[in-house]
């Protein structure tokens, strides 16, 4: 196993798929000459030319609904957005049109398509530039939603996520492009859509978490273990539609207490989905509410020391625990 | 009669014949010409059927009528090969008649019943029949433009040499992604022709207060995007075949797109919902199209000039499709609905193919289904 960043773990994805079946292509703003505003697709286009990689015009709802046509026809397109923020753009593309044409045509048609990039805040860049729209994509039955938090999971969900025969949303983050983890080398390692990965062991509560919210819930779960001797279990949703329900749910009746969090606003944010899960599915086996941590219920603020108290970080998630737990802090 | 009248009649003549010997219209049998006359044909009876079981209460929503256009969908259908596709709005009967979908599964999905040609999942609509290269069906205004762009894109990046007919209405024109669209394809060189539907409204607003264009019409607005454009009228069947066709072998064999402008009309309301469509444009306007412009006159007066087709050919067709409409509202009537388990499928090939797939975990979420009686604490 070799250790690489998070970024090498997509680019190394994209790659091996775009050998692998030639149906494959990446398209979207910069992707190819320029090697991608983040690097993700860096020295991919000097690989595979300018068929696999195609540069495309700043044209979301051109180019989404042009890769939902071709998909329709049976490419496997992987569009980069250059930001998750923009895909509002093309709102109609890629919710409505990628979602309804199987359902609509009564199962005749389906549509393998992959929409990735960056969705995250914490990068200082202001509210329209910092959307995390996982939980939005989750409402559109037809489309999938994963959310990698590791270099590994990042590149076995996003080679699942090209193998899919459904549209797919891979959310990243730039904040972690540059983490570095353990990848599996074989080039057939893929991680299923659907399954959550407990990335502690912990008999105290658990904390269930995705995207980055995953590191910070494992920063603070040692900082408990160390100074408060508390074992937090950390489940990591890893995909927020298909669901791992059975994960969560097996986490939350061994340990009775559940805190979830997420750098998602909180108004029907996914630990809201969650939440009713567990006390739909949990309810005798509780110690204590379940907690919520989201990000501070505004749009994303600029100024960076406050960007930093507005999402949720390993402090936060130490005194909710201690909280939940009823011990001084 | 007067050297005038002489004159007007010749003139009439030599319109209606202007496109007839361009070689798409000159290699058609006297066969072909039938059929395409019968498709016409099929169309309007098809959907003044729909119309009165509308009436009757025998379906819900929107029914959007073609009835005044069909030589746009049946002219430029009848010029697909193998490897064309096309995609179109929500104004979709006529093109998947064209097709080839049949008068029952399209009267079934009508009526919402699991028979029709989208299980009753799409309505009147969302029709779609891929097997025969028709991708729908699409309610969205202009949301189709870009999705018929990537049809062509597909088509290109297979190297096969085809084109997708991707079909708006003049009001779908000022939409943002079918700029994006033109801009795309010219630029990309993608084998797509983008075909305006222009009827002159939509719903309520006529085509001047709608659109800035320029005075050629406003399909000349594809010069911005440096791409080739046309405009046809739309109440010749020949023109349209003509003109589509230099389109079409373009798109095949430059990989250029075109724009064409089709200019129509619909004699009815926006929908059957529209009961004001006569106030928002004249009795006199709506009868000029039905008395002078009307597709299937004027194509029955061109077939009948020709010695094609006779009065007793054409009383013989009318009744045929007409006992053929009658017959897919039985076949309509007659079918089941879906049953309520239909709700959850089609919505995730993955679901659909079990065991065939890397998903896991939960795909729907409802806690309790509407047919699930037990209760589950
Ligand atoms: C994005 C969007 N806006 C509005 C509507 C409602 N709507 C449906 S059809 C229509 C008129 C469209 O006219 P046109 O494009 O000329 O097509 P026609 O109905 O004449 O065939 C409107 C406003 C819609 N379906 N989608
Ligand atoms: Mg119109």
């Amino acid at each position: 196993m070799a250790v690489i960043t998070y970024r090498q773990a997509i680019k190394d994805a994209l790659a091996e798929e775009i050998t692998r079946d030639e149906n494959v292509f990446v398209m979207g703003e910069e992707v190819a000459q320029y090697n991608g505003a983040y690097k993700v697709t860096e020295g991919l286009w000097t690989r595979f030319g300018d068929k696999r990689l195609v540069d495309a015009p700043i044209s979301e709802a051109g180019f989404i609904g042009l890769a939902i046509g071709s998909a329709m026809m049976g490419l496997r397109p992987v569009v980069e957005m250059m930001f998750f923020s923009f895909v509002y753009v093309a709102w109609d593309q890629a919710v409505n049109n990628a979602s309804s044409v199987r359902y609509m045509s009564g199962g005749q048609i389906n549509v393998p398509l992959v929409i990735r990039g960056p969705a995250n805040g914490g990068t200082n860049v202001g509210a329209t530039h910092s959307h995390t729209p996982e939980n939005l994509v989750a409402n559109f039955p037809g489309l999938k939603v994963v959310c990698p938090a590791t270099p590994a999971d990042a590149k076995g969900l996003m080679k699942s996520a090209i193998r899919d025969n459904d549209p797919v949303f891979v959310m990243e983050s730039t904040v972690l492009y540059g983490e570095e983890g353990e990848v599996p080398d074989d080039e057939d390692f893929i991680i299923p859509l659907g399954k959550a990965d407990v990335k502690r062991k912990g008999k105290d509560l658990s904390i269930i978490a995705h995207g980055r919210s995953v590191l910070m819930a494992l920063q603070a779960a040692e900082e408990l273990k160390e100074k408060h001797n508390i074992d937090a279990e950390v489940v990591d949703l890893r995909s927020i539609r298909p669901l791992d329900e059975e994960t969560i749910i097996e986490s939350v009746k061994k340990t009775g207490r559940a805190l979830l969090v997420e750098e998602n606003k909180p108004y029907s944010g996914v630990g809201a989905q969650i939440s009713h899960l567990i006390q739909r599915r949990c309810f005798d086996y509780l110690d204590a509410p379940v907690h919520r941590l989201s990000a501070v219920d505004a749009p994303a603020f600029y100024s960076p020391p406050v960007e930093k108290v507005q999402l949720p970080e390993a402090p936060l998630i130490i005194r909710e625990t201690l909280d939940m737990l009823n011990v001084k802090r | 009669m007067s050297t005038e009248t002489q004159d007007q009649a010749a003139q009439a003549k030599n319109d209606l014949f202007a496109h007839a010997k361009a070689p798409v219209n000159q290699q058609l049998t006297a066969e072909q010409k039938i059929k395409l006359y019968t498709d016409m044909v099929r169309i309007r009876k098809f959907e003044q059927a729909a119309l009165q079981s509308y009436q009757k209460g025998k379906m819900g929503g929107f029914l959007h009528l073609y009835i005044g256009q069909e030589a746009t969908a049946v002219g430029t259908i009848s010029l697909m090969d193998d490897n064309d596709h096309i995609i179109t709005a929500y104004r979709d009967h006529g093109h998947a008649l064209a097709v080839g979908m049949t008068m029952n599964e399209c009267m079934a999905e009508l009526f919402g019943k699991f028979t029709g040609c989208s299980k009753g999942k799409g309505g009147s609509m969302h029709f779609f029949a891929p097997d025969k290269r028709y991708w729908g069906g699409h309610g969205i205004v202009g949301g189709q433009t870009p999705l018929g762009l990537g049809i062509a894109f597909a088509l290109k990046y297979k190297g096969l040499k085809g084109c997708c007919l991707t079909y708006l209405g003049d009001g779908a024109i000022n939409q943002g992604p079918f700029h994006e669209s033109l801009n795309l394809a010219s630029l990309w060189d993608i084998p797509v022709v983008y075909i305006i539907e222009n009827n002159r409204y939509s719903m309520g607003t006529s085509q001047t207060r709608s659109s800035a264009h320029p005075e050629e019409g406003l399909a000349a607005r594809a010069e911005a995007y440096n791409m080739e454009w046309d405009k046809v009228d739309g109440s010749n069947l020949y023109e349209i075949r003509a003109k589509t066709a230099v389109a079409m072998e373009r798109a095949r064999n430059e990989s250029r797109p075109m724009l064409l402008e089709i200019d129509t009309y619909r004699y009815y309301g926006h929908s059957i919902a529209d009961a004001n469509h006569k106030k928002y444009r004249t009795k006199e306007e709506i009868e000029d199209y039905q008395n002078n412009k009307d597709p299937i006159s004027v194509f029955q007066q061109i077939l009948i000039q020709e010695g094609v087709l006779d009065e007793e050919q054409v009383k013989e067709i009318d009744s045929t499709a007409k006992e053929e409409a009658k017959a897919s509202i039985e076949f309509a009537d007659n079918s089941p609905f879906p049953p309520a388990q239909e709700l959850l499928t089609d919505v995730y090939w993955a679901t659909d193919n079990p065991g065939q797939h890397n998903n896991q975990g939960r795909m729907f979420f409802n806690d309790r289904l509407p047919w699930d009686d037990e209760y589950q604490a």
